[in-house]
């Protein structure tokens, strides 16, 4: 449903969309319309005529009560079932924490979003690192542990393609997870109000393919080594 | 506005009556429930105006970014984050409680219980004063260097602790000190309330015997007692880091800002139910005396209310599945939250099965009391989406919350109001308002209304994140097809403003030419339909007595469709 307007562009994401779809159809299109149905056919049946009195009924006989029990009964098990939908999603996309094949860091301040990316190397916190602000790269279908920080404020990182939501923390290290789908550049967004410039967070995911990601990578690497060269010069 | 004229009369009056009443002591420093409850009305209105303005201006942002708004001019993001802030804050804080809890609570716990006033009538004075203190002190906030603060209403530290990232050093903490002496403001009030349900009941009336308000507004604020404590010892923590230095949300010293969000929360979701439940209350004294028909199962509505406060403790970490804190916790919560949509349908059914087989005429009250109905289920059912974390991992902090929140805070708050406001106004002023000028109101305000949050309940499903002042800047929210929907909402929400001027327009010419009420224009059973319109100082000559419950309405075998409380068998 979601997805004909906002593409789906990781594994948990269509998850996400089914637990929607299902609270949609059983709570939407079932119960509201069902008690707005009615209600109005009450307005409409009961409205006030001339000679026809209201009826006295008090709602306490056992007979007339179990409209306001047994009915409630199915909204129970209604939510019973939207829970235990629900949990496995829930486990799956904020509880385990599947092997990552990549770890990225992203660290949320006062206003942008910063990016360390693993370099050729694979591994973080290690001199070939790629630093980047506002742009994310990653590689489809690769699974990424992100290690999310906060320099300041609470912040929240958000990929509404990946229906992917966290906030970020000053003085912790949040892990969570996604897998990239579909290649294409999307928004990253700061959902937690984070002072003047929270309208200022706009940042974007690259997702690559291999190719693509292999080249960033080696592209990066050469401006490093161009920069490195040319630091003496501009020393003088 | 009239202080002359009223100066004169009361004068007069005074000296005819009791020589002992000032203007003062009548109008100012009275302690009568009713003056008091009229006091808190209009200064619950007034703050209505405010609030609304303030969501005039950034909604015209939101539609138009970077124009420049009548009446305002530029909003910059600063002026943007306390404007959305401060709406918040005074809606919730300065009009649903105020008009909903105390000018209802007020006017009608006497009333309806058959007594001539509080049984603490001088710390009910002293309570509106401290919550006309906490007014001021907020409007103070607008003034002092930096502005007010703009850290949204939910205050969550370090943004809200440290003047350098909430660039507020001045607004931030008198923010705080405002909020916190509007909650002893309410506490004295809550306690009057309780305590006068417990104590002053006419003879003969039982605890059933009590109107579906009286005990809604009694269960409000005993849910109000109880879960305001943690958050104004957290307020007074915050103040201190922000003044003196502590760091009990300062991660970098041993402190914790996720504990802010606990205690907030755990107060900030009971009081939903504290604002809802009277707005229950009022439409359930409106549906029965409208369709002429005896409350459903109302004992059991009742316990059903118990149970919806005792569950409203339970649910309030929904708030923060996705803040950090330890994902088991979420499953917990899921379960409680969506357990809560039982006793709300159950009370949403009871009001529905009222109505089968009444004879129903649409007054305007009763027009607004439907309204409530119509509008709040959707307000309900879209709140399970949110407490599902699954999928509120999606839609949390997005414009669905927004709309969802506002589908159920606009029915409470301002449907609610008005439907009291204009079935109590004939019992208030002892004339009738304008009967077409009324469903004017009510329809353009009540499609004004969908207008301007259904179209954000789509924004929202397709990304749009909440308080962004220019969503522009995110390449898949800057669509013609949203861009459309954020100017369709503007658009209504002005027109909703604009017709409140009907309603205004209405009550100041109903005053002074509306029909004569007399004691009991609708034909009710309630006690307070049996004083003078308005009731005098003391409210009745002889305190009625009660012989039944308040919902006898088309009792077989009696000519007449209603059986007042006070008339014996």
């Amino acid at each position: 449903m979601i997805a004909k307007y906002l593409v789906a562009a990781s594994t948990s994401a269509g998850k996400i969309d089914f637990i929607i779809e299902v609270i949609f159809w059983v709570v939407i299109v079932f119960w509201f319309v069902l008690a707005e149905a009615t209600f109005f056919w009450f307005l409409l049946r009961f409205r006030k005529r001339d000679g026809v009195p209201a009826r006295y009924i008090t709602g306490e006989k056992a007979s007339e009560r179990r409209w306001i029990v047994v009915v409630p009964g199915l909204v129970l098990l209604c939510d019973l079932a939207i829970m235990g939908l629900d949990g496995p999603v829930w486990y799956e996309v904020k509880q385990s924490l599947p092997a990552a094949q990549q770890t990225v860091r992203i660290v949320g301040q006062q206003w942008a979003w910063s990016f360390v990316h693993p370099g050729p190397d694979g591994r973080l916190d290690t001199a070939d690192d790629i630093k980047t602000v506002d742009d994310l790269h990653v590689q489809v279908n690769t699974r990424y542990h992100f290690k999310l920080v906060s320099r300041d404020v609470l912040h929240s990182f958000s990929v509404p393609v990946f229906r992917l939501k966290q906030d970020a923390i000053p003085g912790r290290v949040i892990t969570g997870w996604f897998e990239p789908t579909t290649t294409g550049t999307f928004d990253i967004q700061c959902v937690e109000i984070c002072g003047v410039g929270h309208g200022l967070m706009p940042a974007r995911i690259i997702i690559e393919t291999p190719e693509q990601h292999a080249a960033w990578m080696t592209g990066r690497a050469a401006g490093r080594i161009a920069l490195a060269s040319a630091a003496p010069l501009a020393g003088d | 506005m009239a202080t002359q004229t009223m100066t004169a009369g009361a004068a007069g009056e005074a000296h005819a009556a009791h020589a002992e009443q000032t203007f003062w002591q009548r109008y100012v420093f009275s302690t009568d429930h009713k003056t008091i409850a009229m006091q808190y009305l209009f200064t619950g209105m007034a703050m209505a105006v405010l609030g609304g303005f303030f969501s005039y201006v950034f909604r015209m942002q939101m539609a138009y970014p970077g124009a420049e708004v009548p009446f305002w001019g530029i909003v910059t993001p600063a002026a943007y984050n306390t404007l959305i802030t401060n709406h918040g804050a005074i809606m919730i804080f300065w009009v649903a409680m105020p008009v909903l809890i105390a000018a209802f609570g007020n006017y009608l716990i006497p009333l309806m219980l058959g007594c001539d006033d509080m049984v603490f009538p001088r710390l009910n004075r002293l309570s509106y004063q401290i919550f006309l203190l906490s007014v001021l002190v907020l409007f103070s906030s607008f003034f002092v260097k930096g502005g007010g603060f703009g850290g949204a209403w939910t205050v969550y530290p370090p943004l809200s602790s440290k003047a350098e990232y909430n660039l507020t050093p001045g607004g931030s903490t008198i923010f705080l000190i405002a909020v916190a002496l509007e909650f002893v403001a309410f506490l004295m009030g809550g306690i009057n309330f309780i305590t006068t349900a417990m104590n002053s009941r006419a003879p003969g009336m039982k605890m059933y015997d009590i109107p579906m308000v009286v005990w809604t507004i009694v269960l409000a604020s005993i849910l109000f007692m109880g879960s305001v404590g943690p958050l104004v010892a957290g307020a007074v923590m915050l103040i201190f880091d922000q003044t003196i230095g502590t760091a009990f949300f300062d991660p970098n010293r041993g402190g914790d800002p996720i504990l802010w969000q606990h205690l907030f929360w755990f107060f900030g979701h009971p009081e939903v139910y504290v604002v809802l439940l009277p707005a229950l209350g009022i439409v359930a004294e409106i549906i029965t005396v409208f369709s002429r028909k005896k409350l459903f199962a109302y004992r059991t509505a009742i316990y059903v209310a118990i149970a919806t406060c005792v569950l409203s403790f339970t649910v309030w970490a929904h708030h923060q599945f996705i803040a950090g804190i330890d994902p088991r916790m979420a499953n917990i919560f899921t379960v409680t939250t969506l357990l809560i949509s039982v006793p709300v349908a159950q009370m949403m059914l009871v009001y529905i099965a009222t109505l089968y087989g009444g004879s129903i005429t649409f007054t305007t009250p009763m027009l607004w009391a439907l309204g409530f109905i119509a509008t709040f289920l959707l307000g309900g059912v879209t709140g399970i989406f949110l407490g599902t974390a699954g999928s509120d991992i999606y839609f949390h902090d997005t414009y669905f919350v927004l709309a969802h929140f506002h589908y159920t805070f606009y029915p409470i708050a301002i449907i609610g109001s008005f439907a009291g406001f204009t079935f109590w106004f004939p019992k208030m002023f002892g004339r009738m308002l304008n009967e077409t000028l009324g469903k004017i109101h009510f329809w353009v305000t009540i499609t004004a209304f969908s207008g301007t949050f259904l179209p954000l309940f789509v924004t929202g499903i397709l990304g749009d994140n909440r308080r962004i002042p220019d969503h522009r800047i995110y390449p898949e929210l800057d669509t013609p097809m949203l861009n459309g929907l954020r100017e369709f909402a503007t658009i209504s929400m002005v027109i909703m403003l604009l017709v409140q001027f009907v309603f205004v327009f209405n009550v100041v010419w109903s005053l002074r030419r509306g029909k004569k009420a007399g004691k009991n224009p609708w034909k009710a059973n309630t006690l307070e339909w049996t004083a003078d319109s308005p009731p005098p100082h003391g409210n009745w000559k002889d305190l009625p007595r009660v012989y039944r419950g308040p919902y006898e309405y088309s009792v077989p075998g009696r000519s007449e469709d209603y059986w007042p409380q006070d008339v014996p068998n």
